[in-house]
């Protein structure tokens, strides 16, 4: 079996999403079948073979530091869930 | 010979001059519209009481305003596509609009920007419609995993339209629209381009500025159209294709007027047959449409050679590696805090703040978004990145160059787009692998960073099939030629569902 229950509720805990006993359990099972299918990948000798970074070859694209418009603070906070005094605003962290 | 009588031809003028507008193409409408035929708002009216009375049959726009499609029409500029009516798929941000990936995470956002697309194409005058269904972050070929609920197949309400660009495809196949923008990560404008009878286009890697697009897989998304033919799609990348600064992968490549070459000769080109493209479990009708498209192109003087591209059984594979991984890292930005939902009883107070993350990603995100999440996360998480990341960008090489070998004997490679016609809603979705396997002839494509243009080639049970034409990089103007004359040929693009 390439993944275990426990393997897949560690990963949820990484990904930050909550996973009920029922969800875990469902998607163990799948993560298993899609595992065991990408491991035909095993059947090729990649050994020498360099990995592909980007499909054009396109290397880092710079710009001047300059300064720009950029979105009013009132724009950037008009979506968030909650704002208070021009900042998003979250649970206590510490 | 017998020349048509004046009546005869009056007969057929009035005919056209009465055709609905929604049954013209886009290049019909510009006709019209230059003609001092018909008005900006009077087309708007036209789709509005079509889309109104026929959108719930279908499920097609998920937000779709009347009198804010009213109001662009009055104000439209007059470019190249002014007027012209276009469905924008739910992942592009429209400023101001609703833009949701069909997505519970993102509920009420409204982007405070315009994707470059989106703002190429209204200074161009398309009039924007509204956003249509997907399936969630384009995670599917369906359209069933989306937030609103599927879209149905207009050419038969049992089947699926396609995915994840479902909504689009489904959108011009019902004749709500000419023209429609689509995004392509595995498939996800071809593949349902093809269930839907209509043409679609996923361009080179690059060729479309991205800045805009909310991204899944970010070294394999791509924008592209959908159209009825090809000569719509040509007449749609003229406006949104070009250099742009904001979209660091966006290619530096000149852009040549793709409607202007749509003429030009196919006489001599050679058009490469894979044979893994045509594997024993392919649909035989299917084969058999393809067979015959590709019979057609042959009487119009290209050569048809045989070519291998081995490594395509691993495509699949490498795809659900390399597409979830990126996934897993774009999507860490819906934790609940900059826009859309936050787990209810998470305001500020309360529980802590990895809490508020967990249960919001948990409420907000559907089941195939959660599994490709963990599972990207798993291939890039310490212990099996080489495993499976590495391992999956090696494969990828070899599947690329498989192409620049093929290319060395062949100006462009034909397959079909799908191995099947459309299949029904429900029948795939509680199997992830085999939904996954139903993108397999369009992958590539994208990892290999390829044109590659979709065209409706026949019908098998009344459902419509697809023929892939794959580029060298860059070529589109070649591969929108190839469809052009194609369909100078065929009339399978003129067809329209019964229920349309």
């Amino acid at each position: 079996m390439p993944i275990s229950r426990a393997t897949v509720e560690h990963i949820a805990r990484l990904s930050r999403i909550a996973l009920p006993d029922a969800e875990a359990a469902l998607l163990t099972g799948q993560l298993d079948t899609i595992l065991r299918y990408i491991e035909k990948l095993d059947q090729l000798d990649t050994a020498s073979i360099p990995a592909m970074s980007h499909v054009l070859g396109l290397t880092n694209v710079f710009r001047e530091d300059m300064r720009r418009p950029s979105l009013a603070p009132e724009d950037s906070l008009a979506n968030a869930p909650a704002g208070d005094n021009g900042q998003f605003q979250v649970p206590k962290i510490i | 010979m017998r020349r048509p009588a004046i009546t005869d031809s009056f007969k057929y003028l009035k005919l056209f001059k009465h055709m609905p507008i929604t049954d013209c193409s886009a290049y019909e409408i510009r006709q019209k519209i230059t003609a001092g035929e018909l008005s900006a708002p009077e087309i708007a009216a036209a789709y509005i009481r079509k889309i109104t009375a026929a959108n719930q049959r279908f499920n097609i726009f998920v937000h779709f305003e009347p009198e804010e499609i009213m109001n662009r029409a009055r104000r439209a500029s007059h470019g190249p596509l002014h007027g012209i009516p276009l469905a924008v798929k739910d992942n592009l941000c429209v400023r101001g609009e609703p833009t949701t990936c069909a997505s519970r995470i993102l509920s009420g956002f409204r982007p405070p920007y315009n994707s470059t697309v989106i703002d190429r194409l209204e200074q161009a005058g398309a009039l924007l419609l509204g956003k249509t269904n997907m399936d969630e972050f384009a995670f599917g070929s369906s359209c069933e995993t989306s937030c609103y609920g599927p879209t149905a197949n207009p050419w038969d309400r049992r089947c699926a339209p396609g995915g994840s660009s479902g909504g689009s495809a489904a959108a011009v196949a019902a004749r709500f629209c000419p023209l429609a923008l689509g995004s392509d990560t595995g498939g996800s404008i071809r593949q349902p381009a093809s269930f839907c009878g209509v043409t679609g286009f996923k361009p080179t890697y690059g060729r479309i500025s991205r800045y805009g697009l909310i991204a899944f897989a970010s070294s394999l998304d791509q924008i592209g159209p959908f159209a009825r033919d090809v000569r719509d799609t040509a007449l749609l990348m003229n406006a949104m294709c070009g250099y742009d600064p904001a979209d660091s992968t966006c290619a530096q490549q000149p852009v040549p007027d793709y409607l202007s070459g749509l003429d030009k000769d196919i006489r001599g080109l050679r058009i490469g047959i894979p044979r893994e493209y045509f594997p024993p479990q392919l649909d035989p009708e299917v084969n058999a449409l393809v067979r015959a498209a590709l019979a057609v192109l042959e009487q119009q003087g290209v050569e048809l050679i045989d070519i291998r591209l081995p490594h395509t059984e691993y495509a699949v594979a490498v795809y659900y590696i390399i597409a979830p991984s990126e996934a897993s890292s774009n999507l860490a930005r819906f934790d609940g805090v900059q826009y859309g939902l936050r787990a209810a009883a998470h305001g500020v107070s309360g529980q802590s703040l990895l809490d508020m993350y967990e249960q919001t990603r948990a409420q907000g995100f559907g089941c195939e978004a959660k599994r490709r999440i963990i599972l990207g996360t798993y291939a890039l998480s310490s212990g099996y990145y080489d495993a499976y990341y590495l391992k999956a960008l090696k494969v990828r090489s070899l599947i690329s160059r498989d192409f620049e070998q093929a290319f060395a004997h062949c100006d462009c490679i034909a397959t079909p787009t799908s191995p099947t016609t459309a299949f029904r809603l429900g029948e795939r979705l509680n199997d992830p692998l085999a939904m996954y396997l139903s993108d397999v002839f369009t992958i590539s494509a994208n990892l290999a960073g390829l044109p590659a243009l979709s065209l409706p080639c026949g019908f098998s049970r009344a459902l419509p099939a697809g023929l892939q034409l794959l580029g060298k990089p860059f070529a589109e103007e070649l591969l929108l030629r190839i469809g052009h004359h194609y369909q100078q040929q065929t009339s399978w693009h003129t067809q329209s569902p019964p229920e349309a």
